[in-house]
C-alpha cells in the first residue's frame, strides 16, 4: 500500500502541465454560456485532446486509449480541472462508446469511433421516456422489422443537447414477449432521417438543454443494431456502469470548491471578507471533507478494477455521492454569491462570475441527482446487489 | 498508487481476525469487563505469544518494524471484537511515546517488558480544563536535588490503574498554554505521592484519577529534552488518532453488517423487516458512510506513512468524519434493531457506546473541524 507518485508519474505530470500551458486558451478556458459550457468549445478542446492521442484516456489502447495507469489518469483529470478545462463531450466518448467497442460489429467499430474519437459527431442519448423513467425497462418506443431495416415509433424525453446531436443511440422495444428487459434492442439512429423531431423542454434553470425526441415510422438499416436483438438491456446496464462513475465528478467538484474559497476570500463583508465567516466556512469545510473521503473512494475504485477485479462495492456508492456533493457545492456558491446570485444570466454578466453563474449551474444541478438512474434507485441496487437485501 | 495489503500484512489481518472470530465472542468479553482487572492477563499474554505486542516496534527494538499501515490493520480488527486490552494505551501510544522520546535505559527495560508483555504504560496528558488541548499543561515539575518534584492531576487516564508506568506531561517552564516548557516524566505508578483511583468508562474500558502531591521523581526519568516535549505529543496524538479511528472503522463495518443479518431475520407484519425500503436506503446510507470513512482512513494513514505535508490535515478530516459518520451508523444501528438495540444482551448498544467514546478522545468532530477550517 501506498500513495507515492513515481519519477515517471511526476515526469507525466509535468508534460500534461506544459500541454495545458500551451492548448487550454482564455477563450476555451472561458467559454460559458449561463453556467454551462458552450457546446462549440466542448468541440474544439476534444479535438485538440484528440490531435495529443488524449482524447479518451479510458478506452482500451486499440481503439485509441492512452494505455495510462491509474495514477496518470488520476494526474491528467486533476491537472484539467485544475486548469479550468472543459468537459468533453460526454455522450459519444463515455456513454456510447464503450457499448460500440464492447459490442458492436468490426464495421460499426470502424464507422462510429473514429469521429467519436474526434468530436466530428455529436450524440444524445435516447433512453427516458414519458413512462419509463428510474423504470427504465418499461419503456415503450418500438422498433418492428420491415425486410432491411426497422421501423421505429414513439417518444422519448429528457434527451440532454439533443438540438446539436447528428445521431442518437435509443433503447427500443423488439418484443413484448417475457420479462421487460428481454425484448429491448440497442438501435443508432441519425437524427437527419425523416419521422426524427425534436421539441424542447423549458427548464428552471433557463437554458435549452432538455428535449423531447419524437419518432413517427422512422426507418433505420439493420446495420445500425448493436450487438444482438433482445439483448439491449445487457449492453445498456454496460454503458450505465460506465455513466454512473463517470458523473461523480470529483475533480471538477475539487475545482468549483477551489473557485468557491477564491470567491469568499475576495468578496468583501464589511471590514472583513466571507471567508471570516464560521458558519460558512463549516459549510464549506465539511463538503471538502466529504470530497477528500469520495476522491479516494474514486481511487479505490479504479485501482480494483484495473487489477482486473469487479468493482469493489466503494464504486456502487460514487454516483450517490458525487452528485450529493455537486449540488452541496452549487448550494453553497449560491450563498455566497448573494443578491447577485439572484440575477438572471441571460445577458451581459453582471457582478461577479461565481455569483452570476451560480443559480444556472444551482438549478441544472438539481438534475444530478435525479438522472442516469436516480440516487433512491442507486439506494435500490446498492440494497440488493451489495448488501443482498 | 496501490491499495493492496502485503503477504505479511494479510497475513497479520487474518490472524487478528480468526482470533476475534474463534476468542472473543461479544459474551466473553462482557464477562472480562465485569472482572476487577477490566481486562484478561491471559489474553494479554496470548497477544505478546501471537506478536502483536511487539507490531509498531522497530527491529532494533526487538519489533517487526511495523508503521501505520500495520497498526491499521491491527485497529480495524480489534475494533471488530470491541477488544477490551489496553492495546492502544499501553502498545500504541505508549510504545510510541517510549520510542520517539524514550533513553536508551527506558526503552531498553520498558519496551522490552511491553513487548514480552510484563510491562505496561500509560499516558497521562489530560487535565480536566484542558478540554482537548494537549498543550494545555498545569501539572508541574520542579527542579530538585534528586531530578523533579511532581504535583497536579490528571484525569480520564486510559486503562491508568493497571498500569505500571505512567508517562506523564508535565509543566517545566512556562505558562499554562504554552507549547514550550512541556516535559515528559516516566513515572512508576507505585511511586510515594502517586494517588490512582480507578473508574469504569461506559464503552467498559477502564480509566483513572491520577494525583500528584509532592512525588518525587529522579532526573533520569525524564524523556527526551526537558520542555520540548510538544512535538512529541503532538506526533504521537497523529498515531494515536489513527490508530483510533481504524477501530471505529473496523466497528461500523461490524454494525452495519449485523444490522444487515439482523433485519433478514426479524419478521413482523409477516415478513422480513430487510424488505422495507425505509429501512433498506438507511442501511445503505451505513454502508456509505461506512466506505466514505475507510476511504478517509486510507487517505490519512498513507499520507502519513509517506510523510506528506497534507497528512495532519487528512489526519483532522478524518477525525471528523469519524466523530459524525460513527456516531451516525451506531444510532441507525440501534434504531434499527428495535427494542432489541436497547439491550445489553446485543453488542450494538456497546458498539454505540464504544464509538461515542472514540469521537471525543484526542478531541471530538467539532475540534478537529476547527482545527481542519484554520489549516
Amino acid at each position: 500500500m501506498d500513495i507515492q507518485f513515481t519519477p515517471e508519474d511526476l515526469a507525466f505530470q509535468k508534460d500534461v502541465r506544459a500541454f495545458l500551458a500551451d492548448n487550454l486558451t482564455d477563450e476555451i478556458r472561458g467559454g460559458y454560456v449561463g453556467g454551462h459550457v458552450d457546446p462549440g468549445v466542448m468541440i474544439r478542446w476534444q479535438k485538440i485532446l484528440n490531435k495529443q492521442g488524449w482524447a479518451a484516456p479510458n478506452w482500451p489502447e486499440s481503439y485509441g486509449g492512452t494505455g495510462w495507469s491509474i495514477t496518470q489518469k488520476y494526474i491528467f483529470e486533476n491537472e484539467c480541472a485544475e486548469a479550468g478545462a472543459p468537459a468533453v463531450v460526454p455522450f459519444g466518448l463515455k456513454m456510447v462508446a464503450p457499448v460500440i467497442y464492447s459490442f458492436g460489429s468490426d464495421e460499426q467499430k470502424q464507422r462510429f469511433l473514429p469521429d467519436i474519437l474526434d468530436s466530428n459527431v455529436w450524440w444524445c442519448q435516447g433512453y427516458s421516456e414519458p413512462g419509463a423513467g428510474s423504470d427504465l425497462a418499461s419503456l415503450q418506443t418500438k422498433a418492428v422489422l420491415d425486410g432491411d431495416h426497422y421501423v421505429v415509433n414513439g417518444q422519448k424525453i429528457w434527451t440532454t443537447y439533443a438540438q446539436h446531436a447528428d445521431w442518437i443511440f435509443c433503447l427500443v422495444r423488439t418484443s413484448s414477449e417475457g420479462k421487460h428487459q428481454q425484448g429491448i434492442s440497442f438501435l443508432l439512429i441519425d437524427m437527419k432521417t425523416p419521422g426524427v423531431e425534436v421539441r424542447k423542454i423549458d427548464s428552471i434553470d433557463n437554458q435549452h438543454t432538455l428535449n423531447e425526441v419524437f419518432f413517427d415510422n422512422v426507418k433505420v438499416p439493420v446495420e445500425n443494431l448493436i450487438g444482438e436483438e433482445n439483448k439491449g438491456w445487457t449492453y445498456a446496464k454496460v454503458l450505465l456502469t460506465h455513466e454512473r462513475t463517470a458523473i461523480a465528478g470529483v475533480a471538477s467538484s475539487k475545482k468549483a470548491l477551489h473557485k468557491l474559497k477564491e470567491f469568499a476570500a475576495n468578496e468583501r463583508v464589511g471590514s472583513g471578507s466571507l471567508a471570516d465567516d464560521p458558519l460558512f466556512n463549516a459549510k464549506l469545510a465539511k463538503i471538502e471533507i466529504d470530497l477528500m473521503a469520495l476522491e479516494y473512494t474514486e481511487l479505490r475504485a479504479i485501482a480494483s478494477v484495473s487489477a482486473g477485479a469487479a468493482p469493489g462495492p466503494e464504486s456502487s456508492i460514487l454516483k450517490i455521492r458525487g452528485t450529493e456533493i455537486q449540488q452541496q457545492v452549487s448550494e453553497l456558491a449560491v450563498e455566497a454569491g448573494g443578491h447577485y446570485s439572484h440575477v438572471m444570466n441571460d445577458g451581459e454578466a453582471v457582478g461577479n462570475d461565481v455569483a452570476w453563474t451560480s443559480s444556472a449551474k444551482y438549478l441544472y444541478g438539481r438534475a444530478a441527482t435525479i438522472y442516469g438512474g436516480s440516487n433512491e434507485v442507486q439506494k435500490n441496487i446498492i440494497a440488493k446487489m451489495v448488501l443482498g437485501l | 498508487m496501490n491499495f493492496t495489503l502485503s503477504e505479511e500484512q494479510t497475513l497479520l489481518k487474518d490472524s487478528v481476525a480468526k482470533y476475534i472470530q474463534n476468542e472473543y465472542s461479544y459474551e466473553t468479553r462482557q464477562k472480562i469487563i465485569k472482572t476487577d482487572a477490566g481486562y484478561s492477563a491471559e489474553n494479554w499474554s496470548t497477544f505478546a505469544e501471537l506478536g502483536w505486542l511487539c507490531v509498531p516496534f522497530s527491529e532494533d527494538e526487538g519489533g517487526i518494524g511495523g508503521g501505520p499501515i500495520e497498526t491499521m490493520i491491527m485497529m480495524e480488527e480489534l475494533g471488530k471484537g470491541l477488544v477490551v486490552e489496553p492495546y492502544l494505551s499501553s502498545v500504541i501510544i505508549g510504545g510510541a511515546l517510549l520510542s520517539k522520546a524514550g533513553t536508551a535505559e527506558q526503552k531498553a527495560e520498558w519496551i522490552s517488558g511491553i513487548i514480552e508483555g510484563t510491562k505496561k504504560v500509560s499516558f497521562a496528558y489530560n487535565e480536566s480544563q484542558a478540554r482537548f488541548d494537549l498543550h494545555n499543561v498545569e501539572t508541574s515539575a520542579v527542579k530538585s536535588a534528586e531530578g523533579y518534584v511532581v504535583n497536579g492531576s490528571k484525569s480520564v487516564v486510559l486503562h491508568g490503574a493497571s498500569a505500571d508506568g505512567l508517562i506523564v506531561s508535565v509543566r517545566t517552564s512556562g505558562d499554562s498554554l504554552d507549547a514550550d516548557g512541556i516535559s515528559l516524566l516516566l513515572i512508576p505508578v507505585n511511586a510515594d505521592g502517586v494517588s490512582v483511583k480507578t473508574t469504569r468508562t461506559l464503552d467498559g474500558h477502564r480509566a483513572a484519577e491520577v494525583s500528584f502531591t509532592n512525588v518525587t521523581v529522579a532526573a533520569e526519568a525524564l524523556m527526551g529534552t526537558e520542555g520540548k516535549a510538544a512535538s512529541v505529543i503532538d506526533a504521537v496524538a497523529d498515531e494515536a488518532m489513527l490508530a483510533l479511528c481504524a477501530e471505529a472503522v473496523g466497528a461500523m463495518e461490524k454494525l452495519y453488517k449485523d444490522t444487515v443479518a439482523y433485519t433478514k431475520e426479524r419478521k413482523q407484519f409477516g415478513v422480513a423487516i430487510s424488505i422495507f425500503q425505509a429501512l433498506q436506503h438507511r442501511m445503505v446510507d451505513m454502508f456509505t458512510a461506512h466506505e466514505q470513512c475507510k476511504s478517509l482512513l486510507l487517505r490519512a494513514v498513507l499520507s502519513y506513512d509517506a510523510g506528506d505535508v497534507d497528512a495532519a490535515k487528512n489526519i483532522a478530516a478524518l477525525k471528523y468524519q469519524i466523530g459524525v459518520s460513527g456516531q451516525q451508523v451506531a444510532h441507525e444501528a440501534v434504531q434499527i434493531h428495535g427494542g432489541m438495540g436497547m439491550t445489553d444482551e446485543m453488542s450494538v448498544g456497546m458498539y454505540l457506546k464504544r464509538i461515542n467514546v472514540i469521537n471525543t478522545l484526542f478531541g471530538n468532530a467539532d475540534y478537529h473541524l476547527q482545527r481542519f477550517i484554520a489549516m
